[in-house]
């Protein structure tokens, strides 16, 4: 980008003879064109920052005056058994998302790359859940997991003979009855990218270690995988966010008339899940903005560590 | 073509057969949820216990019943104007700014590119705290612009478009400089239409998120007319939580422009995502 770039000097060197006021005239263009943005930044992305690290600081229920209390909001979050067992959903998140689904999905794009018989149309069928709406489609699942006389899985079990399951209704189950439409929904994301990242390789590779003899699965760990490297980079990174911040399928599958959702007992309750309540059931602002802070840190730490790990290998 | 070229692909391989035939159910799989969907929106409310996957007697009686109470065409509205008009102005806006930061020259280019590249680590989750109080301060909860502001412009939108533009050559534009053109106007009448693939990448990837959207329009709204589908979606099964064939119906309403689009244009939207999460 910089050869680029240097060119337009080089260019508007050539004019100087009329030039100065020519490059003052593009300095003014620049920063006309940039100004909207400029102030949108400024107002939408970045006083909002710094105001959430403040807010993170205080005790404030919107009604009355913010009041300064230091660190005592993350005491509190330490010591809040809630937020010990939101963050270990969080985790199992991440832990059992982003493996699992980077798996599927490599596995597919790699067959897939191979298939040329109706290859656009089981390209279409994997992508196709990428782009419904969380939403909605947490509730077909929702209404997949119900009991016998409407739910699917549970009719599918009792024709194999099968016990009826709670899936969302159980502790255990329903972490993963939740994960489960998460992970479809973003699978035909991540085949597209890996085999946009596959297609990229160099076939002249290929033909030169089947030359030599080399077995294919030699030829996956040892040229694959290793030129693959930047697509399993972004897409570790990408998806993990994408976990980390799992909100949409958790709300709507396990929202009540009645009572809160993320339950049952807090079983399926993401970190983003408690903000919410905490901000706009709760109204205790300070607190909320405390556990986004966390949020934050687990987010960039996570991101940080990943493209540490894999990059240097 | 390739296949043709290559005796080899001719073979046909058992190991092969079996890999299509996995794919292709594995395929099946996928889209079993969309196709039980669309099935049961066409089911009469008596027949949703019997679980045959084809309606016996197919009927539009649930659309009709969920299109007349007026609520779902309002959110659908709601939803549709929100992301065309987020979507526009992201078009604009995020090339306007990205093609700035690539072709001109001026003091302070990197430290604004590296501003609003740094946004891109901030989460959302992070931003509606303050973001609510700020809208409630303007007066701008439960409005469109409260549930638009937010979106306007991204980062990601500006540091696709800006590494486009850096393919442009930069002699065009000055061919357009020598004719007299001024510099909006070699924006927007030069350049953008050079980066066209760019552009429908951003306006297909703003659009698909701002029609999902969910949190932020559930936190910024309260007034039910001004529901965006997501959303609207929820508290309508939340109050009809039994009818489960209405649940589908509207579940239906709100994956089904989606799909359209994507039927039509499939091929565009593929190459899309792929130059949006590659270049991104």
């Amino acid at each position: 980008m910089n050869a680029s770039s240097s060119r337009v000097d080089a260019r508007s060197g050539a004019h100087l003879p009329s030039g100065l006021g020519m490059r003052q005239k593009q300095v003014l263009w620049a920063w006309s064109f940039l100004a909207v943005p400029v102030l949108f930044y400024a107002v939408v992305r970045f006083y909002p920052t710094l105001e959430a690290f403040w807010i993170a600081t205080t005790n404030w229920n919107l009604l009355t005056k913010p009041s300064f209390i230091g660190l005592a909001n993350f005491k509190r979050l330490m010591a809040d058994p809630v937020f010990w067992q939101v963050f270990r959903n969080t985790a199992l998140y991440l832990l059992l998302g982003t493996p699992i689904s980077l798996l599927l999905a490599f596995t597919i794009a790699y067959h897939l790359d191979r298939v040329r018989f109706l290859h656009g149309l089981i390209r279409a069928l994997y992508f196709l859940p990428f782009l419904t709406t969380a939403a909605a489609m947490a509730w077909v699942w929702r209404w997949f997991y119900q009991p016998v006389p409407i739910g699917l899985f549970n009719n599918l079990l009792a024709g194999l003979g099968i016990a009826q399951q709670p899936f969302l209704r159980s502790t255990t189950q329903s972490l993963p009855a939740v994960l489960a439409p998460a992970i479809w929904a973003g699978l035909g994301f991540q085949v597209v990218i890996f085999m946009a990242g596959l297609r990229a390789i160099p076939t002249t590779y290929y033909e030169a270690a089947r030359i030599d003899g080399v077995s294919n699965g030699t030829i996956l760990r040892r040229i694959t995988l290793p030129l693959l490297k930047p697509t399993i980079v972004f897409l570790v990174v990408f998806s993990s966010i994408g976990f980390l911040r799992i909100f949409d399928q958790v709300y709507n599958m396990t929202s009540q008339t009645s009572s809160d959702p993320g339950g049952p007992l807090n079983a399926t309750k993401p970190l983003v899940l408690m903000i919410y309540q905490t901000a706009f059931s709760s109204f205790d602002m300070g607190y909320a903005a405390a556990q986004t802070v966390v949020l934050f840190l687990v987010l960039l730490v996570v991101s940080l560590l990943q493209l540490r790990l894999l990059k240097d290998r | 073509m390739s296949a043709v070229a290559s005796p080899l692909a001719l073979r046909i391989e058992p190991g092969r057969i079996i890999a299509w035939l996995l794919l292709f159910g594995g395929g099946l799989l996928m889209v079993t949820p969309l196709a039980f969907m669309f099935a049961t929106s066409l089911k009469d409310s008596s027949e949703i216990y019997d679980l045959a996957f084809f309606p016996a007697h197919p009927t539009l009686a649930n659309y009709v019943t969920v299109l007349s109470d007026g609520r779902f065409l309002r959110w659908f509205a709601n939803s549709f104007g929100i992301a065309v008009a987020v979507t526009l102005s992201n078009v604009f806006f995020d090339s306007l700014v990205g093609y700035t930061l690539a072709k001109f020259q001026f003091r302070g280019r990197y430290l604004v590119f590296i501003a609003i590249l740094s946004t891109l680590m901030i989460p959302t989750e992070m931003l509606v705290i303050p973001w609510y109080v700020m809208a409630k301060n303007f007066g701008w909860l439960d409005s469109y612009w409260g549930i638009m502001f937010p979106g306007m412009m991204t980062a990601f939108g500006t540091f696709l478009m800006k590494q486009f533009f850096e393919t442009v050559p930069n002699d065009f534009l000055e061919a357009a400089r020598i004719d007299g053109l001024n510099e909006f106007a070699i924006f927007w009448r030069i350049a953008m239409p050079l980066v066209t693939p760019a552009l429908s990448a951003l306006a297909i990837f703003t659009f698909l998120s701002n029609w999902t959207a969910f949190i932020w329009p559930l936190i910024v709204t309260t007034s039910k007319e001004l529901y965006t589908l997501p959303v609207g979606l929820t508290s309508f099964a939340v109050e009809s939580q039994v009818q489960w064939e209405l649940i589908m119906t509207g579940a239906a309403l709100a994956t089904l422009p989606t799909l359209t689009v994507f039927l039509l244009l499939q091929r565009y939207i593929v190459r899309g995502v792929v130059l949006a999460g590659l270049k991104g």
